[in-house]
């Protein structure tokens, strides 16, 4: 089993370190601290792709390092009626924006089921979630394998 | 001891006027004795980021449903629920939420399971309350925990299961989901993923009525002068009709089951909720694929 890098793994400890109905007050927390899109993307909103597997409209993009580690930048769109699906992209911002792609990359595909939330939540949501990692996975090695220009 | 009817004569073409209530009566009444003002929504986390004052929280997930036995909350569960939400079964209560109303309106019909007397609509939901610029807060309502009676869930008149939708073959029946789950094209909402429903289609001969069209722009419903041009006229109801309808799950047909059974008067629909997620993956059931309704199925039908 591949390891979770240390930011993911101390949000995952600190969802399952608390009772259900606070994992849902985190969740809510986490929504609250999405960055807001910076203005070179929000002006370009064609740049960004949609999980459609997310029951609310969310878009996301990446950018990687051309060189060295290739750190990967994670951005973020959800509307502010969306919180579930913003806490989401949160957890994943802050567990992941800023590490070398192949960190990244190596994040299990079921990370969204480790949070807890199997229970209060629907499987469509946790779907929703497990589509964001797999589309960030999928831009991520898009980026790496493309060959450098 | 309910709360006097919403007189707004927006209400007054309605069969069931009393179902609804308009924002402005809730804000008139937000402190009256015997309302409970309950949010159901499908974004479980956005009654935490704010909601109507005094408003409690009922999650249809967790709360509503028995996942063992793929059912509804029994009697005793469900007077366990309302005790511990305040309501007692004299409560007026007034449920709202997000979408339309979609998942408030699929509350409503849970209460109807248990006939709840007063059980109403906040038309239009949280958004129009939102969009008006009304009172939100984050502070939960403390609830005196109340008595509510042990009262058996009655599963006969509103609701309809599978071999039930076989003897209604002949009768009207109401596909509410989009036109591409109707067609076959997909097995779930646009924008939604995949649920692992194994075949895409329709029950044969139900015509298909998006349940979005009976919501307004702001959310509230339609007249019911546009109801009937929709359900009488392009669906080809008849006043009087038994009629089933269904989705995927049965939440976006509780919202049609509400406009057909208190804005139009049918007296008899039923919400077949096992819907897509049961009909489309069952053993020796027959579906159609394709924009056409498609014909009752042989040795089916009067």
């Amino acid at each position: 089993m591949s390891e979770l890098p240390a930011a993911l793994a101390e949000i995952v400890e600190d969802f399952q370190a608390v009772t259900e109905p606070d994992r849902l007050q985190l969740l809510l927390e986490f929504s609250e601290e999405l960055p807001e899109l910076p203005a070179r993307l929000a002006d370009h909103p064609d740049l960004l792709e949609q999980v459609v597997e997310c029951q609310t409209p969310l878009f996301l993009t990446i950018e990687v390092e051309p060189a060295g580690d290739r750190r990967v930048s994670l951005f973020f769109s959800a509307p502010p009626q969306a919180p579930t699906t913003r806490g989401f992209a949160s957890v994943l911002h802050q567990g992941l924006d800023g590490l070398p792609a192949a960190a990244v990359l190596a994040v299990p595909d079921d990370m969204p089921n480790q949070l807890g939330l199997t229970r209060a939540l629907t499987p469509l949501r946790l779907r929703g979630m497990s589509a964001m990692l797999g589309r960030i996975k999928r831009q991520v090695s898009e980026r790496v394998e493309a060959p450098a220009s | 001891m309910s709360l006097p009817i919403d007189s707004n004569p927006s209400f007054s073409d309605y069969a069931h006027p009393e179902r609804l209530v308009s924002t402005d009566w809730l804000a008139e009444n937000l402190s009256t004795a015997n309302l409970v003002i309950l949010e159901s929504n499908e974004d479980i986390l956005l009654y935490d980021m704010g909601h109507i004052p005094g408003a409690v929280k009922v999650d249809w997930h967790t709360e509503l449903n028995d996942e063992d036995t793929r059912d509804y909350v029994d009697g005793a569960g469900f007077a366990a629920l309302m005790a511990a939400k305040g309501i007692t079964r004299e409560s007026t209560v007034v449920i709202y939420g997000d979408k339309s109303n979609w998942w408030a309106a699929y509350a409503l019909w849970v209460f109807t399971l248990f006939g709840h007397e007063d059980v109403r609509l906040l038309d239009g939901g949280r958004d129009k309350w939102i969009a008006e610029g009304r009172e939100i807060t984050r502070d939960k309502p403390t609830t005196t925990a109340s008595s509510y009676p042990v009262i058996e869930r009655d599963d006969t008149l509103i609701r309809a299961f599978l071999p039930q939708v076989f003897e209604h073959f002949g009768k009207p029946m109401i596909d509410v989901r989009s036109s591409e789950e109707y067609t076959g094209e997909r097995t779930h909402m646009p924008a939604y993923p995949e649920e692992g429903t194994l075949r895409g289609g329709h029950i044969p001969s139900a015509a298909s009525v998006p349940w979005a069209k009976a919501a307004a722009e702001d959310g509230t419903f339609k007249s019911r002068a546009e109801l009937e041009a929709i359900y009488l006229g392009e669906a080809g109801l008849t006043p009087g009709d038994d009629v089933i309808a269904y989705c995927r799950i049965g939440e976006r047909s509780s919202h049609t089951w509400f406009a057909l059974q208190f804005l139009l008067g049918f007296e008899n629909v039923r919400n077949y909720d096992g819907s897509w997620t049961e009909w489309g993956n069952a053993v020796r059931v027959p579906i159609v694929k394709g924009i056409e309704p498609g014909a009752v199925p042989t040795g089916y039908g009067a």
